[in-house]
């Protein structure tokens, strides 16, 4: 019983342990491709690629997927696509939407429920809750998530 | 070598796996829907199928029975099958891309497939050496991979056939498994095992 108890013991912990091992020893690289295409495509993870994100989309277009399938990205993110992988650019495929001018979103505070959705998309543009106060991103359109009406204080902007 | 020759041949047509013997009838019905899938499914079976039986026969002769511990066997070959599925795909990962984006998926599958234990349990029985054990693991797997390919082939033309609604899906596939499975019985006498 103490034996049988034993053995298997030991072969389980052998066994986890070769695996502990190969999982450091053959960790897979990534494919260096996809993670250049994952930085060209604009991660609004929106799926109207028909790919549930930005990166099983790159994924896709490392296999040979049409470069266009991404309305969010738009033009730009094509031409930059075409860029990379030398390819000719093509225009947007209507099928999966069309493209929209950079928006703006405006926080109605009376209506916060505090989602916290507006501190993520912050979080987008690469400033975090503190220095959004004191050090305001520049231009207006990279704004994508503000507590005040845009319309209103451009000039405080320009300024 | 002559007799090594007729136990490939009788693994392979005479006790098929899933014809004759019944096991891994899972992946047979699961993923015979595409070509394209059995064949993958079909190289990574061959492969686990292959390792695994060699793994157990030497962990059963090497430190189960040595102990008198042969009661162990079932749950010891499945963790043994479990590591070495998970071990292969780890490693064809890091090595070889290509291979992993064929195989990838259906290795993880391949832990839970019956056949798999029922070769490492039969070797035991049949007190087949390493030699032996290598050949009807490789054998049990290319009956498998034969089968497979023949019978996903086969569900595609149906697929596109007229089929009686009571019959659809799942029923037609199983009574066309039946239908080669007495066409498999044909080659019982073949080889004497």
């Amino acid at each position: 019983m103490i034996t049988a108890t034993i053995t298997l013991l030991l072969i389980a912990t052998v066994c986890g342990a070769i695996l502990g091992f190969a999982a450091i020893r053959f960790k897979p690289d990534g494919d260096p491709l996809v993670d250049q295409i994952d930085a060209i495509l604009p991660q609004t993870q929106c799926g109207q690629c028909g790919h549930p994100g930005c990166r099983p989309y790159a994924e896709g277009i490392a296999d040979g997927e049409p470069i266009n399938k991404c309305p969010p990205g738009g033009e730009a993110t094509i031409q930059a696509l075409a860029d990379l992988l030398d390819v000719e650019p093509m225009p947007l495929d209507a099928e999966h939407g069309e493209e929209k001018g950079k928006q703006v979103a405006v926080i109605r505070e009376q209506e916060c429920i505090g989602c916290t959705k507006c501190i993520q998309a912050m979080v987008l543009v690469q400033s975090t809750i503190r220095t959004w106060y004191t050090d305001k991103p520049t231009s207006l359109i990279e704004l994508i998530a503000t507590d005040r009406n845009p319309l209103n204080n451009t000039k405080e902007n320009a300024a | 070598m002559n007799e090594y020759i007729l136990l490939l041949i009788g693994t392979v047509l005479v006790n098929n796996f899933v014809l004759v013997q019944f096991l891994g009838l899972c992946p047979f019905m699961g993923v015979s829907n595409k070509l394209e899938y059995a064949v993958g499914m079909s190289a990574a079976t061959t492969f686990v199928l292959t390792v695994s039986s060699v793994a157990t026969y030497v962990v059963h002769s090497l430190i189960l029975a040595p102990l008198g511990l042969a009661f162990l066997k079932t749950i010891t070959f499945i963790l043994i099958i479990a590591f070495v599925v998970q071990f292969t795909e780890m490693v064809i990962r890091k090595t070889s891309p290509l291979l992993y984006r064929v195989l990838g998926i259906f290795l993880p599958l391949i832990t839970t497939n019956c056949a798999v234990l029922g070769v490492s349990l039969l070797n035991i029985s049949k007190q087949n050496n390493l030699i032996e054990s290598f050949l009807y693991g490789f054998g049990a797997a290319v009956g498998f991979s034969l089968v497979l390919v023949l019978f996903s082939a086969m569900r595609e033309r149906i697929n596109l056939a007229d089929v009686p609604v009571p019959f659809q899906g799942p029923a037609i596939g199983l009574i066309a498994t039946g239908i080669i499975s007495l066409a498999f019985m044909g080659f019982s006498g073949l080889v004497a095992v």
